[in-house]
């Protein structure tokens, strides 16, 4: 089995919209795959499915070896210790530090004060932070701040990283940026990487998977892949 | 070790969110204090009112006096019908001859002036002691007593006594009805206290959840929240009676008015007063707070 299968897959929400339909997708350990489509398509849903946000309608969802589908509330948090997850709005507390946001996704598992420093601080430095852990927020540019989201994401080692448009508030340049230390996450530490956008620019430049998405279904899934004029 | 870290983190943030709303926590805590006081107080004074109500009820006899042409075998009747009565525990018969020897022992006047009189002469009446289960309802025994035939006179106790019990009875029952409106007030409090905690740190929630917070994780430090405002809700009232029973016990040299109604010692009851008090603050603060969670922190 791969590290994430979608068998059947259909998302209609409670309002009547189906914003799925017919989805069947693997996804291997390691790769980087994005997801493009038109505003509505359908990308944000099919990423809510893998992080069990939202439950399909019918149709399975598998994610590293979890039927995700079939998890019950109360052990949603299984799955989600093995992903990372990363927002357009990053999602940061505005009165902890750099090193407090990200520390803050350890918290739960117990873990002695100088492990949890050690892999904070590596986190980090992996996205190369290590001289702002005692800013706040709101002292560190837009694409600073995605930085340290996906340093928290990343600090408990986990299969996926999940990223749901990371760039879509920020400038080309810092976009780059923050594909960089991306797609250095990806290489290093191996770390499958899952992310929806609509920036065509950043597509075409990293040749990676795309999977098109297009009012709720596959419409292209191309290795190597380019952004071009299919959809938005 | 793990378990007790968790444990551990878990307690700080408690700690946060009672002093991040604190004017919140204070209205909480204040009235859990409140009510506390009113619970030591009732506590208190519920332990006074056994202790001399059964000090009065070993004393408090009814007393029966039969008419002074009854035969043997009709005292032995009435003595029965009277046993057989609710709420009656016990009859003594005492006979005119028994009370007049008792009477002579007693003192050396009441020896000369009862020896002039012979069995024929004694003014004195046959009698019984009936004592009763109930101290409540000796006045219906009482009453029901004198309806019977050949009975001359009914006497009980002295009225002053039992109206204060009545009285006891009547403050002790308010006091209950007090206390437990008071604890649902103040439990709706505490949840809605935890609640505005609980909706303050939404963001924090939405975060912990997708990071990999177990819901138990994210749930407790609410859940201890509620049981620090408890705790810290009973600390006044256990001082406050604990002190304040001790100065009332020693001022009033250990009794109210007279040596009738004597106060019960403090060492005797003060570790059921601050049991109870701690007992109930915590767990009216924890079931505010469960309730607050059950609600509002839907997982
Ligand atoms: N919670 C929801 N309830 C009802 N309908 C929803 C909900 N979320 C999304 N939808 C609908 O489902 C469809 C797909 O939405 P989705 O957010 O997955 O699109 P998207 O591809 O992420 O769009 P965008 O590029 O604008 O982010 C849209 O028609 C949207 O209106
Ligand atoms: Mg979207």
């Amino acid at each position: 089995m791969q590290l994430i299968e979608l068998r059947n897959v259909n998302k209609r929400y409670p309002n009547g919209v189906t914003a799925l339909a017919d989805i069947d997708l693997e996804i291997s350990k390691g790769e980087f795959v994005f997801i493009i489509g038109a505003s509505g398509s359908g990308k944000s849903t099919l990423i809510k499915l893998l992080y069990r946000q939202e439950k399909p309608t019918y149709g399975e969802v598998f994610v590293g070896g979890i039927n995700v589908a079939k998890l019950r509330n109360g052990k949603v948090y299984k799955l989600r210790r093995k992903l990372g997850i990363v927002f357009q709005d990053y999602k940061l507390l505005p009165k902890l530090t750099v090193y407090e946001n990200v520390a803050f996704a350890l918290e739960m598992y117990g873990l002695k004060g100088d492990e949890i420093r050690k892999r904070t601080i590596r986190a980090l430095e992996q996205v190369g932070l290590k001289d702002k852990l005692r800013s706040f927020p709101d002292e560190l540019a837009g694409g600073e701040q995605q930085r340290v989201s996906i340093a928290r994401a990343i600090v408990n080692n986990p299969k996926v990283l999940i990223c749901d448009e990371p760039t879509g508030n920020l400038d080309p340049d810092t976009s780059m940026e923050v594909m960089k230390v991306i797609e250095d996450i990806n290489k290093n530490l191996g770390t499958t990487i899952i992310m929806a956008t609509h920036d065509k620019d950043i597509v075409n430049r990293m040749k990676k998977r795309v999977i098109v998405i297009d009012k709720g279904l596959v419409k292209k899934d191309i290795q190597k892949g380019r952004y071009r004029n299919e959809s938005v | 070790m793990k378990a007790f870290r968790i444990f551990g983190k878990n307690i700080s943030e408690s700690f946060k969110g009672v002093f991040r709303n604190f004017s919140l926590s204070l209205a909480s805590i204040s009235c859990i204090t409140i009510t506390l006081v009113l619970v030591g107080f009732s506590i208190i004074l519920s332990y006074n009112v056994n202790n001399f109500t059964t000090e009065i009820e070993k004393d408090l006899t009814i007393v029966v006096f039969l008419d002074r042409k009854i035969e043997t075998e009709e005292i032995n009747v009435l003595q029965t019908r009277i046993k057989t009565m609710d709420n009656v525990s016990n009859v003594i018969y005492n006979s005119k001859e028994e009370v007049k020897k008792e009477m002579q022992k007693e003192s050396e006047v009441f020896d000369s002036i009862m020896s002039q009189y012979t069995e024929e002469t004694n003014p004195l009446q046959d009698s019984f002691l009936v004592k009763v289960d109930d101290i409540n309802g000796i006045g219906d025994v009482a009453d029901e007593i004198k309806k019977l035939d050949k009975v001359d006179l009914v006497k009980y106790g002295e009225g002053s006594v039992e109206e204060l019990v009545k009285i006891f009875d009547i403050v002790k029952k308010i006091t209950y009805i007090a206390v437990a409106a008071l604890v649902l007030v103040t439990v709706f409090l505490v949840s809605n206290t935890i609640k505005i905690t609980i909706q303050s740190r939404r963001r924090e929630i939405e975060i912990r959840r997708l990071v990999g917070a177990s819901n138990s994780f994210i749930r407790r430090p609410f859940f201890f929240e509620g049981i620090i405002l408890g705790f810290l809700g009973a600390l006044i009232p256990v001082a406050a009676c604990w002190y304040g029973y001790v100065y009332i016990f020693n001022r009033l040299h250990g009794q109210l008015f007279t040596a009738i109604i004597p106060l019960v010692k403090p060492s005797n009851i003060m570790h059921i007063v601050v049991i109870s008090l701690l007992g109930i603050g915590i767990v009216v603060g924890a079931f505010g707070s469960y309730r607050a969670v059950r609600k509002y922190l839907k997982i």
